[in-house]
Parts: structure tokens; C-alpha cells; sequence
């Protein structure tokens, strides 16, 4: 279990500092080509730096609160979300780790995000939709899905990941812009041959494939994290067919998320985004596994045939709380 | 001049290794006096509980005194155990809990209780306290396997003799629990991410009469 985290962390600083150095490069690259001297190069690598690490720092002590905000999830005590509120206590005791703060999302389709920067400071969001769909044992896996993100620092490197990846792309696409439609393009043309131009090619050519290969490193690792945190989230509830009815409910909802945008997309138990049809494989830009493959491997943990989930879709009886939500 | 560089880093290298073990047995057994903390405070949320919960359902049955009495009994028994280790504790609690079931099944028959919206919270409020109750159970024996494993393992044992970490007790559930087993202890899960999905026609139609322990197969001779 702490191996399992220390080694979720080791990786997380790793991919965290690859994407620093690909925003590094790629300011070194645009310096040099606008300017055309290394110091230029090295003040624009410095400046980016400290951008990324300003933008990282309002990301990681912030960024809970954005994205709280952004999906408008309200906070709920206890005397509101009764059912709701003790199924994430359980959760937090299995998983030994402080009781984080609970929101609702006023909306039909059934999801549910954990967000915040450390176990300590961390928030889990679920729609009215799930509350009023699940049945006890459902809310219980989709929550234990979202504490194990909590509890493998999933959700820090989401956040941070997140910030550094959009600061890439707002870069890359300011300079292409600025390169197609500005005059730094023109002025390099008439004295080509130099430094500068070659710097030139390598900044183009970075700028278009830099904002590709941070969103690749995080899909990958998100989709990645998603099997992990269902294996985990069975850990903390010994009962897979919880997670697996939850998330055959989700699949089985044909409403998508108004809140959801592509930035907090990766966030959720389930893609929120349309396109939430049945797929065999995972595309390289997508954010989650088929929502089959994992009903399938935590099926195969319970050891019951793919019948097991057909014979349960009778409503089942609905948490109350959605209502006072 | 070599010898002595040689024996300066060995010895730091073992104080280094000292000192991080010792910091692991002692962060392991904070964890597993702070997972007991917490079973503690469930089960005294449950003592709280019963007399709100026998004081709504009086009313109604009074044809059931006999349920009604052994529940108090068990109760009284439990806050009774509370001093005497977890051994002893998880049996009364057990008790405690089968009480609590045989109640609710009796609550069943009661339409009226049933409906009570007093009832209705506590049932639910003795729901998450016996769901908590067994998963801080299930966080301390898992604190407690770490532990223990730790300090009887090579090196750290030594060390753990030196110090006094003695190993702890596991607080056991009750029998009736055990009955049903829902998932494979014995995943990984990154083994599990990697197992493809069994082919239906492999499935066997009754998943849970798969797995006979070896042991309990009579020798026939």
C-alpha cells in the first residue's frame, strides 16, 4: 500500500519535471529564434520558469477551489447529505486517511470527482444524479474510487499536471499565432543562414509538437491511474460488484455533463465529454479506460460471469439525499 | 588510512540504516494505535446509540422484550470488555453486532416502526457505525499484518528486540462474516490490470463453490 504510493509520487515527480523541461526547451527555442542570442534564449527559459512556477503555485493552492467552482458542486454538511456524508466517512476510515470535504453537483448525469492537494486538504464531488441512481453499495465503490485517488496523491498530480500541460499549449499556440501573423517570422527570413534560423525550425517545430507529447504523457498516465484507483477503490470496499453495477449505471446513462469541459474532463470516475460509447481500446487522447474493460477486470476480481451485471438492473432503492441536495 | 575510511563508512551506513528502520517501526505502530483509535471511537458511537435505539422501538414491541433485553445485555457486556484488550473486545462486540441483526429483522415485521422517521436515521445511523466499525477493523488488521511482519522480519527484528516493539493482537470478526467471501484477497492489483478477462464459456456457473481449501478434502484410501 505505501510502496504502491511512494512509487505513484517517485512517478509523479518524474513526468511533473519532463513536462517542465519540455516548457523550458521550448522557451529556450523561442528566445533564441526571436532574438537570436543565447542569452536572450536562457532570460526566456528563466522567464517561463518562473511562470510555471507561479502558475504552479496558484494550482496547488487554488486549484481545488477553481475547479469546485467551475462545476458550481455546493458544499453539504452532514444534516443535508446524510447517506452520502457517512459513506464517505466509511470510506476515509478504510482508507485511514481525514475526512475530506463533500459537494454535490446539481446535475442528472451520474458522476463524481475527488479534487484538493494532499489527503488533508481534499474535496470529493458527486452529482444529484448518482445520489439518486446508486444504491448503497454502488455510492460505496464509486467512493472508494475517489478516495484512492485522494490517498495516491492522484489528485496533486492531476491539478499540477493539468496547469503545466495548459501553460504549454497557451505558449505553443501564442507563438505559432504570433509567427504566422507578427513580423518576427519576416525579419528572420531576410538573413537566413544563422543561428537564429535553425533555432527558428526547432521553435516551430516544438511549438507543434510540444502541446501534443505533455497532453499524450498526461492521458496516458490518467488512464493509467483510473485502473489503478478501481483495483484500490476494491481494496478499501472488498466488494467489486459495487463499483462494477455503479459503473454499468454510468455507462447505461445516456445524459453528459454540463458542467464537464475538456480542462476537468480527466477529473471524473467516468469521461463526462459525449462519445461515451461502448470502445474496445483506448485512443491515445483519451482520459479514461472503456468503461467495459474495467466493468470486465472487476468482474474477473469477483469471479462472476458478465450474466452477474444483466440480473441486477432492477431499480434499486435511491440514497434519499439527493432530494435535500 | 584506507581501514579507518572503510570503518567510518560502514559505521555510518549502519546508523543510517538504524535510524530509518527505527523511524519505520515507530511510524508503524503509531499507525496501528491510531487505526485501534479509531475502532474505539466507532464502538462508543454504537454504546451511544442503542439506548436512543431501544428507548424508539419500546413503544412498539412489546411483544418482543426478550430481543429488546438481550440487546441491552450485550451492550452492557461490550462497555464491560472495552478494558480488557482487543481480543476480548472483539468477542463482545461480535455479540453485540448479531443482537443488533436479530432486531432489525424484527423491526421488519413492525410496519409502523418501520415507517418512524426517528427509527428510520437511527437505522441508518447504526448502518454507517457498523460499516465504520468494520472497516476501521479492517484498516487496523491491516496495520497490525505490516507491523508485525515488519518486526519479525530481517533486519528490523533486531532492532525491534533492542527497542521493545512487541507485536499486536488482531482484532478477529465474527464468524457469520467470514462466510461470504466477495473478492480475491490474494490480488494485486497490477497483476489484476493486466489479466485479461476470462472468456465467458470458462466462466463456471456457481463462481463462489470454486475454491474448496486443499485441506479440507478427505484422503481417500
Amino acid at each position: 500500500m505505501y510502496e504502491q504510493i511512494a512509487r505513484n509520487k517517485r512517478d509523479s515527480v518524474f513526468l511533473v519535471a519532463i513536462i517542465v523541461a519540455v516548457l523550458l526547451t521550448l522557451g529556450f527555442a523561442i528566445g533564441v529564434a526571436y532574438f537570436r542570442t543565447y542569452t536572450a534564449g536562457v532570460g526566456l527559459l528563466g522567464v517561463f520558469g518562473i511562470v510555471a512556477i507561479v502558475w504552479s503555485l496558484i494550482g496547488y493552492y487554488g486549484g481545488a477551489g477553481i475547479v469546485l467552482a467551475a462545476s458550481h458542486a455546493q458544499q453539504v454538511t452532514r444534516e443535508q447529505a446524510p447517506v452520502l456524508w457517512n459513506v464517505v466517512e466509511e470510506m476515509s476510515i478504510a482508507a485511514g486517511i481525514p475526512m475530506p470535504a463533500v459537494y454535490v453537483i446539481n446535475d442528472a448525469a451520474p458522476n463524481a470527482f475527488a479534487t484538493g492537494r494532499d489527503p488533508k486538504h481534499a474535496s470529493v464531488a458527486v452529482t444529484a444524479g448518482l445520489l439518486q441512481m446508486m444504491s448503497r453499495d454502488e455510492l460505496q465503490g464509486v467512493i472508494a474510487h475517489e478516495m484512492s485517488h485522494v490517498r495516491n496523491f492522484d489528485i496533486r498530480f492531476a491539478t499540477m499536471v493539468g496547469v503545466l500541460v495548459g501553460m504549454i499549449a497557451l505558449i505553443a499556440d501564442f507563438f505559432l499565432r504570433s509567427t504566422i501573423f507578427g513580423g518576427f517570422g519576416r525579419r528572420d527570413s531576410n538573413n537566413s543562414g544563422g543561428a537564429g534560423a535553425i533555432f527558428f525550425l526547432i521553435a516551430i517545430v516544438l511549438a507543434i509538437l510540444a502541446p501534443f507529447f505533455a497532453l499524450l504523457v498526461q492521458m496516458a498516465i490518467s488512464r493509467h491511474r483510473e485502473y489503478l484507483a478501481d483495483a484500490s477503490g476494491v481494496e478499501l470496499t472488498r466488494n467489486p460488484l459495487g463499483l462494477a453495477h455503479a459503473l454499468q449505471r454510468i455507462a447505461g446513462d445516456p445524459n453528459s455533463l454540463r458542467v464537464a469541459t475538456r480542462a476537468t474532463a480527466h477529473l471524473y470516475i467516468a469521461n463526462p465529454l459525449k462519445g461515451r460509447k461502448a470502445k474496445e481500446t483506448a485512443g491515445l487522447f483519451d482520459t479514461h479506460p472503456p468503461i467495459q474493460k474495467r466493468i470486465d477486470i472487476l468482474l474477473a476480481m469477483a469471479h462472476a460471469g458478465p450474466d452477474t451485471l444483466t440480473s441486477q438492473t432492477a431499480p434499486q432503492v435511491a440514497p434519499s439525499d439527493a432530494a435535500g441536495a | 588510512m584506507i581501514a579507518v575510511i572503510v570503518v567510518i563508512v560502514i559505521v555510518v551506513i549502519l546508523a543510517i540504516g538504524l535510524w530509518t528502520t527505527y523511524n519505520g517501526l515507530v511510524r508503524r505502530r503509531n499507525q496501528v494505535d491510531n487505526a485501534w483509535s479509531q475502532i474505539d471511537v466507532q464502538l462508543k458511537r454504537r454504546h451511544d446509540l442503542i439506548p436512543n435505539l431501544v428507548e424508539s422501538v419500546k413503544g412498539y414491541m412489546q411483544f418482543e422484550q426478550d430481543t429488546l433485553t438481550k440487546v441491552t445485555n450485550a451492550r452492557a457486556a461490550a462497555v464491560a470488555a472495552g478494558a480488557q484488550g482487543p481480543a476480548a473486545q472483539a468477542q463482545a462486540e461480535n455479540t453485540l453486532t448479531q443482537t443488533l441483526r436479530s432486531l432489525f429483522a424484527v423491526v421488519e415485521n413492525y410496519p409502523d416502526l418501520k415507517a418512524n422517521q426517528n427509527v428510520i436515521s437511527l437505522q441508518e445511523e447504526l448502518t454507517t457505525t457498523e460499516n465504520k466499525i468494520s472497516f476501521a477493523r479492517q484498516f487496523y488488521n491491516d496495520s497490525v499484518m505490516s507491523y508485525n511482519t515488519q518486526i519479525q522480519s530481517f533486519p528490523a527484528n533486531t532492532i525491534a528486540g533492542m527497542f521493545n516493539f512487541t507485536p499486536r493482537q488482531f482484532f478477529e470478526g465474527d464468524a457469520a462474516d467470514r462466510e461470504v467471501p466477495k473478492v480475491d484477497l490474494g490480488m494485486a492489483p497490477a497483476v489484476q490490470m493486466q489479466q485479461p478477462p476470462a472468456p465467458q464459456a470458462q466462466q463456471p456457473p456457481q463462481p463462489q463453490a470454486q475454491q474448496p481449501p486443499a485441506s479440507q478434502q478427505p484422503p481417500t484410501q
